[in-house]
């Protein structure tokens, strides 16, 4: 602790503030968690996003309890969480693998929180049946873990962590056992669960089809650090840097240096794209290197002919994916480029390879990130 | 693996499994035998069973043996528990290593050296500082605690080490204090290995020879001692009949430990 901070701190509005958060495992070794600072709102439904690797499990589990911050503080509801062991914090967390006790029936493992806490008999069956009917359970209660399928214990393993009413829920890669469908169907539930109960979730992810769908608010982890907060829609259409903008989605990237701004237009000379690109944003000095980042849905095929930022290329190769399709075209300086077209009508006929083709981008549909 | 076994092999497989288990199923058979001689047979009987019935002496030394294995595979479980669950969870403490040599030596001890230097620590005791008075059941059942404990400790370390540390994490996250979350989670949960575990040290009592031998007194003739003794003025079908006896009860608990060690299928 340094001495200036402690002379006197603002007082933490927030439910849950994480304040510069540092987590070593081996001393003088790289660290899991870098200074990671976040304040996260009651009723949030916030998401950690991140590639494997980066600290997401390892910040979950410094606030569950389960590991000490090398560095930094802790604070829930204005409450510092230094030294409080795991079994006196109001969080709740819910495994990767889900921990489901198993000697114990679905009905008992949903117990078990409210059990340590000794409400009356009564209560705990009351409650029990409740959360059992909240995540639609009920009619499997007494049955033991490994009598359930995947789907039926990640819903129980989301019960227990609900049942003592924490104030905070931890949940650690939710969905990542069930098989897509299912995940895709229980992004909603969750969402929908979340909303009725009112608790706040964290929960962590490196998908980003997940957070985007289901969170209010993410935050981008690369190596320990947080590299982006935001909306989903933020994180999408506004990347703050390279890494967020190829992490989130696909994306179409042009190195190229500023050569002028007009009309709130920034005019980028890419070699790579072989033209100059206009893009939307505030002006640079000219020289500056920069990247021009494109999402591939914003690009169209066939544009008008005054469309600005036309570029010339020929396709290279198709992805059908059902409601939409990914084409791959090589521009003439041979750069390769994705390019999304939905799939509006049945009857569309798909490029054919090696056809030419000339595509544009509207200035506002393209971002400038660092270089 | 090839459909079928050369002639070569399967005879092979034949001479091993005779020169293995040949005497014992011959000792089965002549517990049945009508005869008083061992060699001769003379038709099914079982006689020597209700005989050994009736013999005071063998039924004094089986009790002997069972209240000595009970306590000393009981003494063992709460000593290799404790040793099994330092070596797992606590995977850095000074003198680690030497301590888990220390646990499973007697696993690899020669019997003859185990049992000898416990008969001089005993004796050693005894004139320092009075106690054990004497030998007997109490220092049988100690010398095999040492020799179950080892059992014990390597059942209930390979048990531990397949366990599922998130189970403990989500009890404690749940409000439970470590010592509830190991009497209602990690006992619950490793149970099958200490039974297990507990059943080996029974066993190995039951049968132990050599060490009892060493750490008896004079009125506390353990099973396998009496019928040592007793071979040795002459075998009687008797004998084959308890040993017959013995073989099963001992068999019984083996395979029983066998399937509790490898009751791990359920918890996934
Ligand atoms: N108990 C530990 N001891 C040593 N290093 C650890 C430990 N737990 C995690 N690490 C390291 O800390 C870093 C972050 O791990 P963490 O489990 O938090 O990643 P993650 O973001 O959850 O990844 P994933 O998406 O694969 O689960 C990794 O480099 C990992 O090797
Ligand atoms: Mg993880």
């Amino acid at each position: 602790m340094s001495a200036p901070a402690a002379a006197a701190p603002a007082p933490p509005t927030s439910h849950l503030r994480i304040e510069d958060v540092v987590k070593r495992f081996a001393p003088g070794g790289a660290a899991a968690v870098d200074g990671v600072s976040l304040d996260i709102e009651a009723g949030e439904f916030f998401a950690l996003l991140g590639p494997s690797g980066c600290g997401k499990t390892t910040l979950l589990r410094l606030l569950a309890g389960f590991e000490t911050p090398d560095q930094g503080r802790i604070l829930i509801d204005g409450a510092d969480m230094e030294g409080v062991p795991p079994y006196r914090r109001p969080v709740n967390m819910m495994f990767q693998s889900y921990a489901l006790f198993p000697h114990m029936t679905a009905a008992e493992n949903v117990a078990f929180g409210l059990r340590q806490d000794r409400l009356p008999r009564a209560e705990i069956a009351a409650r029990v049946a409740a959360m059992l009917d909240l995540v639609k359970l009920g009619h499997l209660a007494r049955r033991k873990p490994h009598q359930l399928s995947g789907g039926e214990r990640q819903r129980v393993a989301l019960a227990r962590a609900l049942a003592q009413e924490p104030k905070l829920v931890l949940l650690d890669e939710p969905l990542a056992a069930l098989d897509r469908k299912l995940r895709e169907e229980t992004r909603f539930e969750l969402v929908r669960i979340q909303r009725r109960v009112g608790i706040t979730f964290l929960m962590v992810t490196h998908d980003q089809e997940e957070a985007m769908s289901m969170a209010t608010r993410i935050a981008v982890m690369s190596a320990g650090r947080i590299v982006q907060l935001g909306t989903p829609q933020q994180i999408y259409e506004a990347p703050a840097s390279r890494f967020v903008a190829d992490f989130i989605g696909g994306v179409n990237l042009f190195a190229g240096r500023v050569v002028g701004a007009e009309r709130g237009l920034l005019r980028v000379d890419c070699a790579e794209a072989g033209a100059q690109l206009l893009v939307e944003h505030a002006a640079l000095a000219p020289g500056s290197d920069v990247a021009v980042a494109v999402r591939p849905e914003k690009i169209t095929l066939t544009p008008e002919p005054e469309a600005r930022n036309r570029l010339e290329g020929r396709v290279l190769g198709a992805a059908y994916r059902g409601e939409a399709s990914t084409y791959e075209v090589e521009l003439a300086g041979g750069k390769l480029l994705r390019v999304t077209l939905t799939n509006t009508q049945r009857t569309i006929r798909p490029l054919a390879a090696g056809q030419a083709v000339t595509l544009a981008f509207e200035p506002a549909a393209a971002v400038v990130l660092p270089p | 693996m090839t459909g079928r076994l050369s002639l070569f092999l399967a005879v092979m497989l034949a001479v091993g499994y005779a020169f293995l288990y040949g005497p014992i199923v011959s000792l089965v058979v002549y517990s049945f035998n009508a005869s008083r001689l061992v060699t001769v047979w003379a038709g099914f009987s079982t006689h020597w069973y209700v005989e050994l019935l009736h013999n005071q002496a063998i039924h004094d030394a089986a009790l002997i043996s069972l209240e000595i294995a009970v306590t000393a595979a009981t003494g063992a479980l709460l000593l290799g528990t404790l040793a099994g669950y330092a070596l797992q969870r606590y995977r850095r403490f000074r003198g680690r290593a030497l301590f888990s040599l220390l646990v499973t030596a007697p696993l690899v001890m020669p019997e003859v050296i185990t049992g000898l230097s416990l008969l001089l620590l005993f004796v050693a005791l005894e004139q320092a500082i009075g106690w054990p008075a004497g030998r007997g059941m109490l220092t049988i059942a100690a010398a095999h605690v040492t020799l179950g404990t080892a059992y014990v400790a390597v059942v209930v370390e390979a048990r531990l080490a397949a366990f599922d540390r998130s189970l403990e994490e989500a009890a404690l996250d749940l409000g439970a204090r470590p010592a509830k979350v190991f009497l209602v989670i990690t006992l619950p949960l490793i149970a099958p290995a200490l039974a297990a575990g507990w059943l080996l040290a029974f066993t190995l009592s039951l049968d132990d020879l050599v060490i009892a031998s060493f750490t008896s007194g004079p009125s506390s003739s353990t099973l396998p001692m009496v019928i040592f003794s007793s071979v040795r003025l002459g075998v009687s079908p008797q004998i084959n009949a308890l040993a017959t006896l013995f073989l099963v009860t001992v068999a019984v608990l083996v395979t029983v430990a066998g399937r509790l060690m490898n009751a791990r299928a359920q918890d996934s």
